[in-house]
């Protein structure tokens, strides 16, 4: 690719460098998978023990799960309507649980402290390859969404108020997972990238701010993603009248 | 099997796409049926339960509210019924205590007055009778005066 050679030591970070798994001759981001893998089964453990012993009256964990359904179910139901958002709700769900982890996990845990061989860890968000995965899934999604719903009666959302409409809305089916997944991949490596150059060049209390910054644009963006990923699916699955 | 390999910057890049993708994809839509199956089908039963039995209460609640208000308000009529019924029986009461008490009233003048002429009557009968026979008294004695006088001469 062109950008590839966009791969160089800035201010010692290491930046497009990457820990690579070859299995067969498929070649692999190794350090995402190991992020991910340990924040996800954070996750799923966190999780599990919420949902281990479920009461009536909720306590501890349990409030604080049936708080982020509730939230999840909120964002499901404006975005896409009352009559199929129970549909999606477990992805909308995901995608956001799966980029505040990865984005949250990223910048709160010292993953720099940990050596690889080549590359380092970080949020699993800040490779191309995670955020164009979820861009494409939440495209997939939507096209799946509106087809099963409406059948071909999809397609009249190209042409839907005057068929001058046509290119652009041809155009926005690819210009929506570009933007989906460089929004993210820019933000979190970014905010990674300052991070790293403040704790290099002034490693005290200095990169803080930057780092609780880091935090609130990293749940701003888990937020964004999951809201934009309903908002799509809520636009194919809409009827026009 | 996994097999590390060390590459250096020759391969890298920070837009280095390759199987990495598909395979997070693949372990997103995982992560979604996992997380379906833990925690959104499990959370979602118990507050879809709950907030029925919450609803379900609120109108059940709502509904003995408005038998409670069309109690009260039946029982505010019946009590105003009894009331004014309690009203117009004490001023019946009071209206016949009213006329017995002038009707005896009534009858005790009457009374008083029928004795008080009667006894003006017999009084004045008694007098006339007193002065009836003062006068034939005075008569008599006055016909014996004359009788003796004339008899002594």
């Amino acid at each position: 690719m062109f950008f590839n050679s966009f791969s160089t030591n800035f201010a010692a970070l290491e930046v497009g460098q990457h820990l690579y798994w070859q299995i067969g001759n498929i070649r692999l981001h190794g350090q995402v998978f190991l992020t991910s893998w340990i924040l996800l089964g954070a996750l799923l453990i966190f999780i599990s023990l919420g949902t281990k012993k479920m009461e009536n009256d909720p306590k501890g964990l349990q409030n604080l799960l049936e708080f982020l359904w509730d939230y999840i179910r909120d964002l499901a139901r404006t975005q896409i309507g009352e009559k199929v958002y129970r549909d999606w709700m477990p992805f909308i769900g995901t995608l956001f649980l799966f980029v505040f982890v990865s984005n949250w996990g990223g910048a709160l845990i010292p993953w720099r402290l940990i050596k690889l061989p080549s590359g380092e860890l970080g949020a699993p968000t800040a490779d191309i390859n995670t955020t164009i995965a979820l861009a494409l899934l939440v495209s997939l999604s939507y096209f799946y969404a509106g087809l099963s719903n409406k059948g071909w009666r999809y397609f009249e959302y190209y042409v839907h108020p005057t068929p001058i409409m046509l290119p652009f809305k041809i155009l926005e089916d690819f210009t929506k997972p570009l933007s989906l997944s460089f929004r993210l991949f820019g933000n979190i490596l970014a905010d990674e990238l300052v991070v790293g150059v403040l704790v290099f060049l002034v490693p005290l209390v200095l990169p803080i701010p930057v780092m609780f910054l880091g935090l609130f644009t990293s749940a701003i963006q888990a937020l964004i993603f999951a809201t934009l990923a309903a908002y799509y699916i809520g636009e194919a699955v809409e009827e026009h009248h | 099997m996994l097999a590390f390999n060390f590459f250096g910057a020759t391969e890298g890049g920070l837009f280095d796409i390759n199987a990495t993708l598909p395979l997070m994809a693949i372990q997103v839509v995982a992560l979604t049926y996992i997380l379906n199956s833990l925690f959104f089908k499990p959370v979602g039963n118990v507050v879809e339960k709950r907030e029925k039995f919450v609803s379900s209460n609120i109108i059940e609640a709502k509904n003995k509210l408005s038998e409670v208000k069309k109690l009260e308000a039946d029982l505010l009529t019946q009590l105003q019924t009894a009331r004014t019924e309690a009203q117009t029986i004490v001023s019946e009461a009071e209206n016949e205590s009213d006329k017995l008490y002038k009707e005896a009233l009534e009858l005790a003048n009457n009374e008083a007055n029928a004795s008080k002429e009667k006894a003006r009557l017999e009084i004045e009968s008694q007098t006339s009778a007193a002065r009836d026979q003062l006068s034939k008294q005075a008569d008599d004695l006055s016909e014996l005066i004359v009788n003796r006088l004339i008899l002594e001469k």
